[in-house]
């Protein structure tokens, strides 16, 4: 089996693994390439549908692109999407325009995520985090089991072998489970490729610059590229030893920026 | 801080989030192409091993730098910061740089170190040797298909060296390939390297481990590493990096018997979709399958892909759906075999075991098994030995301490409340390991020994362990399942004795261990079945006598049955003892004397007794005919509750094993 089909194979026995397990499954999406090769994953998995809903943390400061991407996409999947916004945090004035991108990124992301876990309750959350992402991802589980306030125990985690995994969810606790942990970030592009999937054309170059990674537009920098093509990104990606996060801003407003992030229930 | 909105070719919002959607949009998408990178290697995981100071770090940092699998800038990094604390640069800081790196604030766990040779990538698997080593090495090996194990030239065959061979073949790594350690130490000695490999090599042997290769390398120096060493020219085999080139991606899984193991079943747009994957050989439509455990079979008609090449077989590692052409219940669990190469099923077998949880492994102690994708309520029967990782040998420990202890490895017979299907260690991997959990979290894991088990299609094997029922479910299927017979434990006794409080206790700790159990009193058949009786004599009869039948129907359910009745007269406790078959009915003689009892006087009924409001109380206007010959009597004057409790599970303890039942 290649490598492609192996990675494949395996995250659509994760997908099934915790739709079995969980009463209750929200998967959010960012309509960036992860989250388009997780949904296409799940309909590998669910035999060409999506069985729980999705959710879009929408901070509003996202590109006018994935806006319509959105609509776009959520009638192409026949998906059921669920759109938080942290209202309050708006209401509040909280924004890029006037507040640092650690305070705006916890108020709008963080912050709404939580309000939505909240209110939807649901046991586990499919994410797309990979190990290759950042440092602090290396130590990832499949099932990574989060406590009631959605805190990482990263320093006390059940051991996983064997394809078994942490199922159990106590009240008001919830499951990550992330399918595409072994992934990197070549081989999200080579399978996107190879399937034939949908993703939002801010990834490719324009004037000799491209997004490589899609956060909030004010703190979401192109990078020097030339690859305006899949097959171009795939051959800049073979080559290129700059780290995938360089142009998100956030991670580097302070030292350790991710840890603190990621601590707090961001992913 | 104020962000700008960057300079940008792309179109940026003036107002955030109102943009409203173009009519016509269309992402950027192309046509699937299956061709794609279907020549890519896979990534291998190699795991390395070996006893503390036999330099794994030199070894890993040397690796990486000798295959240029660092970061540019990483090696002049470091070697400037040796520089300027005036300490000799060594391979070893590479992996403490990346590792500080990676683990900022984190504590180390499993630790994967990304690197790659001109054939293939891989992640080393690093696996700190400290107190968790075992949980962590668990975590990192159990993914591993390869290890690398040091060993030190001039020190030889260590502790570690042992346990960390045992485990590697106790978490079925098969390749391994044996690193003699700064050989730049033993001054490129041949005969030290010869003396090691024949020492080594039969110790491996009697774990079943045949390492591919041994090599003699210094990793400080890079000798035999990456390139081959002119210091060692009697060495003639690969070096380490050949070596690790030469590793294979996985176990052969593909020539051996198709184990298709059902993960879920879907039932959408009328159709029933078997979900599942193959661990083993190789399934094509219209071959006729038995489903383990069981033996229910039917036919595949399809199997089920999304937006996926038409094939219409399936192999090792993949997920797929099947639809069979019958309409059989099959469900998440069964394993599907071909016909003549059926899984074992049992409810009981021998495995090798490891533990990591803090608290001891004991027998009869409630454990969670999962073996693939069963799940099944299963105890420990009993230890046969604790393995000492190191020698091999038996460690001694009397038979009233049976225990496993954290980090141990033990043989062990364990029982199922239900049969499972499976293999044994050597034959097919994924089916013939399991993991153990005694709460939430894995506690252990394991491997199942071969035994005469009964196989699916196959004569022979020994079937008695296995408790299928066909026809009508017998009470011993039930009692198999629950791990206990079905009995009642009859309390009787004066008002105030102590029988609610014992019987309360009794059913609490009983529950708490995993057994069915259930207390009838007063209180839960006055009201219903009972509700029509008062307490005249005849009632008082009929109460018991009801009481009794229900016992009685409960404990061949299954259950432990637990009653906490006056019942003063020895004939009706009789007519229960006389429903029940023997050895089934356990007459408890909760005796305290009447003064005592009538000191305690719970519910102030014998102070209403004596002030004639309770007519024909047991003790004070009615007599007591205490048991001539109970299976137990508890003195409640003299033991505390707790003291009586305790008394009544010793005495317990025999009558729930099902083996010295004297029905079976």
């Amino acid at each position: 089996m290649d490598h492609l089909t192996k990675l494949e194979q395996q995250s659509i026995f994760i997908f099934r693994e915790a739709y079995h397990s969980f009463d209750s499954i929200v998967m959010p999406w960012s309509m960036g390439k992860d989250s388009n090769v997780l949904i296409w994953l799940a309909k590998k998995a669910f035999l060409g549908r999506v069985p729980f809903p999705l959710l879009h943390i929408d901070t509003t400061y996202e590109f006018p692109e994935m806006y319509q991407f959105r609509e776009w996409a959520t009638k192409f999947h026949n998906v059921d999407v669920k759109v938080a916004i942290n209202q309050d945090a708006r209401r509040r004035g909280i924004g890029y325009e006037t507040h640092d991108p650690v305070t705006v990124t916890h108020e709008l992301k963080t912050l709404a995520l939580q309000q939505a876990l909240a209110e939807g309750k649901w046991q586990a959350l499919i994410t797309g985090i990979r190990r290759d992402e950042d440092p602090t991802r290396a130590k990832e589980r499949y099932f990574s089991p989060r406590n009631k306030d959605n805190e990482w125990n990263y320093k006390d985690q059940p051991p996983e072998f064997w394809n078994q995994f942490a199922t159990h969810v106590g009240p008001g606790e919830n499951v990550r489970v992330q399918p595409i942990l072994d992934w990197t970030e070549l081989d999200i592009w080579l399978y996107i490729r190879r399937e034939g999937i949908p993703i939002p054309s801010l990834y490719f170059a324009r004037e000799g610059k491209r997004y490589r990674s899609l956060g909030c537009w004010p703190i979401t920098h192109p990078v020097e590229s030339r690859a305006s093509t899949i097959d171009e990104i795939i051959e800049e990606l073979r080559t290129t030893r700059t780290s995938e996060r360089a142009g998100r801003a956030q991670d580097h407003a302070e030292r350790n920026a991710m840890q603190k992030l990621r601590a707090k229930g961001f992913f | 801080m104020s962000t700008s909105v960057p300079s940008s070719p792309f179109p940026v919002p003036s107002s955030a989030g109102a943009l409203a959607p173009e009519i016509g949009y269309v992402p950027t998408r192309l046509a699937a192409d299956y061709s794609i990178a279907t020549t890519e290697q896979s990534r291998l995981n190699v795991v390395v091993v070996g006893h503390v100071d036999h330099g794994k770090s030199t070894l890993i940092g040397r690796l990486l730098f000798d295959t240029g699998s660092l970061m540019k800038g990483k090696i002049e990094q470091v070697r400037k910061a040796c520089a300027a604390e005036n300490m000799e640069f060594e391979y070893a800081f590479l992996l403490d740089a990346l590792l500080e790196e990676q683990e900022q604030n984190i504590t180390i766990d499993t630790t994967r170190i990304p690197f790659h040779t001109a054939k293939r990538e891989y992640a080393i698997i690093d696996a700190p040797g400290h107190t968790e080593f075992l949980k962590n090495m668990v975590t990192g090996a159990a993914s591993a298909s390869a290890a690398f194990l040091l060993i030190d030239a001039q020190e030889g065959i260590k502790e570690q060296s042992k346990r960390h061979a045992f485990l590697l073949s106790l978490l079925g790594v098969r390749q391994l390939v044996v690193l003699v350690n700064k050989m730049d130490l033993a001054d490129y000695g041949e005969a030290r390297f010869r003396q090691i490999v024949a020492d080594y090599s039969s110790f491996l042997e009697t774990l079943g481990l045949k390492p591919q290769h041994f090599i003699p390398v210094a990793a400080k120096h890079g000798d035999n590493i990456a390139s081959r060493s002119a210091r060692t020219p009697w060495y003639t085999g690969p070096t380490a990096v050949e070596a690790l080139d030469d590793f294979t991606d996985t176990d052969d899984l593909s020539t051996k018997p198709l184990r298709f193991i059902v993960q879920d079943v879907y039932r959408w747009d009328d159709k029933r979709i078997f979900a599942g994957r193959i661990e083993s050989g190789t399934l094509k439509e219209g071959d006729r399958v038995v489903f383990s455990p069981g033996g229910k079979t039917s036919t595949v008609a399809k199997i089920e892909r999304w937006s996926s090449p038409e094939r219409k077989e399936a192999g090792p590692g993949e997920s797929v759906g099947l639809s069979l052409t019958d309409q059989i219940f099959v469900e998440r669990g069964h394993i599907a075999t071909h016909e003549q190469d059926g899984a074992y099923e049992s409810q009981q077998f021998r495995a090798r075991i490891f533990w990591i949880q803090q608290e001891k492994l004991r027998p009869g102690q409630p454990l969670t098994l999962r073996l693939v994708t069963q799940e099944a309520q299963a105890e420990v029967v009993s230890i046969e030995k604790v393995v000492d990782a190191t020698t091999l040998s038996e460690v001694a420990r009397p038979g009233d301490d049976s225990h496993v202890a954290r980090h141990e490895v033990a043989e062990v017979t364990l029982r199922t409340k239900k049969p499972l299907a499976f293999d044994v260690t050597g034959r097919i991997a994924p089916t013939s390991r399991f993991a153990l959990y005694a709460g939430r979290a894995p506690s252990g894991g394991g491997v199942i020994l071969p035994d005469r088990y009964f196989q699916r299609g196959q004569e022979g094997g020994v079937a008695e362990n296995l408790f299928w029922s066909e026809g009508a479910v017998t009470r011993a299927a039930r009692e198999a399942r629950n791990g206990h017979p079905g009995l009642v434990v009859w309390l009787t006794g004066l008002s105030g004795a102590g029988k609610s409080t014992i019987a309360l206790a009794l059913e609490r700790q009983l529950f708490a261990s995993g057994r069915q159990v259930y207390l009838i009193d007063g209180d839960n058949l006055r009201h219903g079945l009972n509700a029509g009786l008062g307490f005249s004599a005849a009632d008082r009869r009929e109460n018991i006598r009801r009481a009794g039948e229900a016992a009685r129907l409960l404990a061949e359910a299954g259950q432990i049955v637990i009653t906490a009745f006056i019942s003063p007269f020895a004939a009706d406790r009789d007519r229960v003892r006389s429903i029940l078959e023997p050895g089934r009915f356990l007459e408890v003689y909760v005796n305290a004397p009447v003064a005592v009892c009538k000191a305690r006087d719970p519910k102030g009924l014998y102070a209403r007794a004596e002030r004639g409001e309770i007519k024909e109380f047991t003790g004070i206007s009615s007599p007591y005919e205490a048991p001539a010959k109970p299976e137990l009597e508890l003195r409640t004057d003299q033991l505390s509750a707790e003291q009586a409790v305790e008394r009544l599970l010793e005495f317990l303890a025999p009558h729930l094993e099902l083996s010295r039942d004297p029905q079976r």
